[in-house]
């Protein structure tokens, strides 16, 4: 056995042990190349569970970035987020997964996330509030082409998009329209439904 | 002189401190300030990325992932893990931020942010702050005007700066962790209308500084590129916090 290979099979191993849902060793292998789900970073959700990007595949996605205590544009993020949920049937919204990830590393702990859930009614088997490191913000966020600085008063200022990745991770489309319904990112995201109950795809994560 | 070759690399102590940015971080004129940390005295070069990517077999130009690098990633190489030995001290270019990202990584660090690159540039060979100088901005920009074909020099043939670090003008564009933001305003009152995305575009440079091209040029070339892009001139080296952590 080459070196190489015993180091890759050694990752795979490691990857394998995140707690609540962790994906097969094998699956990152399987992944498109242009999948989001390639990032290695490692998340928290609102309960403290540790999980990987990859953990999110099976279904598809609509992921944002935000920041806890953000006044101006994160609430209107998440309005956005449930307003393109509320168009979908009972059926759809059972086989969606909707994430949002923190840019503040340092204030949005799990406890801050999931209070975050509670004040915005955020039924957390369907949506998952995260945090990941500062390393990890920046390469999530690069891998969105999502832009943002932290403010002199620790505030962040960042572009606002909503990004819909299919079953496997891969962008699909995207949306900067905060205020009222993107019809054009709706039906792609009812399309890729369509799609993944075609392939018979377990929609239970 | 300095050891250029495998082991450790060097990191310089940068003291850090205020100084004035050409992006304010009020998007006007407040200074910037830079906690004290360390900077590789070197570019990483052709012969540090091999050795890199054999020990990371997933950064090899022909197993790595679209998502992180474009297809002219590690183009110059003769093949993935071989290159012209004329390469191996030159520094690495045709590397994406992620792969720069995850080089420093694996050396226990991380890019330097903005900030921090911009305060180590503002010295020349004996002064930490030159760019009130001149001749040594038009010496900067004599650099930019060079066609970039000419064969890539050795990392470390030129002078060392005033903290010890080479290269910082004259080899290469670098890569910084904070590279796709530099054009957001830092003023949290430019938060608003949230359909649009929140830029100051230009208005985020500061126009007090509006003779130091040769930097704005950096801000320019950097705020164009995607995360995984590559390019011939764009490197890049680590930093590290002063404690040694990242």
């Amino acid at each position: 056995m080459t070196g190489s290979r015993y180091l890759l099979m050694l990752a795979a191993l490691c990857a394998d042990g995140y707690g609540i849902a962790a994906a097969p060793p094998h699956l990152s292998q399987q992944l498109p190349g242009d999948s989001v789900y390639r990032l290695d970073t490692t998340l928290t959700d609102q309960d403290g569970g540790n999980f990987k990007l990859e953990n999110l595949s099976g279904r598809p996605v609509l992921i944002a970035m935000f920041y806890a205590s953000c006044k101006y544009v994160c609430p209107l993020i998440v309005d956005a987020m449930s307003r393109i949920d509320r168009a979908l049937s009972g059926d759809e919204k059972r086989a969606v997964h909707l994430v949002l990830v923190s840019f503040d590393s340092e204030r949005d702990t799990p406890g801050v996330l999931k209070e975050m859930a509670a004040q915005r009614h955020l039924d957390t088997t369907r949506w998952t509030l995260a945090r990941t490191d500062a390393a990890g913000v920046r390469k999530l966020a690069a891998v969105l082409g999502v832009q943002y600085r932290a403010t002199t008063t620790g505030e962040f200022n960042h572009s606002s998009i909503i990004t819909l990745l299919d079953s496997e991770g891969r962008i699909v489309a995207r949306t900067a329209r905060m205020s009222e319904q993107d019809q054009d990112l709706l039906q792609s995201l009812q399309h890729e439904l369509a799609r993944n109950k075609g392939a018979g795809a377990d929609p239970g994560r | 002189m300095l050891a250029v070759s495998a082991g450790a690399a060097e990191y310089a102590s940068i003291p850090g401190g205020s100084f004035s940015s050409v992006l304010p971080p009020d998007g006007k004129a407040a200074s910037a300030s830079v906690a004290a940390f360390r900077l590789r005295t070197l570019p990483v070069t052709n012969g540090d990325f091999l050795e890199f990517v054999r020990a990371h077999p997933q950064w090899q130009r022909d197993r790595v992932a679209p998502l992180f690098a474009d297809n002219q990633y590690l183009a110059h190489w003769m093949a993935p893990l071989r290159i012209d030995e004329a390469q191996r001290n030159q520094p690495v270019t045709h590397v994406s931020w992620f792969a720069a990202t995850a080089y420093c990584e694996g050396e226990h660090a991380r890019l330097p942010n903005w900030y921090e690159f911009e305060f180590v540039a503002a010295a020349d060979e004996t002064r930490a702050d030159a760019r009130g100088d001149v001749a040594w901005r038009e010496r900067i920009l004599d650099w930019y005007a060079r066609p970039s074909t000419a064969l890539l020099p050795d990392a470390g043939t030129g002078a060392k700066n005033f903290y010890g670090v080479y290269d910082v003008h004259g080899l290469i564009w670098e890569w910084v962790s904070d590279y796709a933001s530099l054009m957001i305003s830092g003023d949290n009152r430019d938060q608003g209308d949230p359909d649009l995305l929140k830029f100051c575009g230009a208005g985020a440079l500061s126009t007090q500084d509006r003779e130091n091209y040769a930097v704005l040029m950096r801000v320019a070339l950097l705020s164009s590129l995607k995360a995984a892009d590559t390019t011939a001139n764009v490197g890049f080296r680590c930093a590290m916090d002063e404690s040694g952590d990242t």
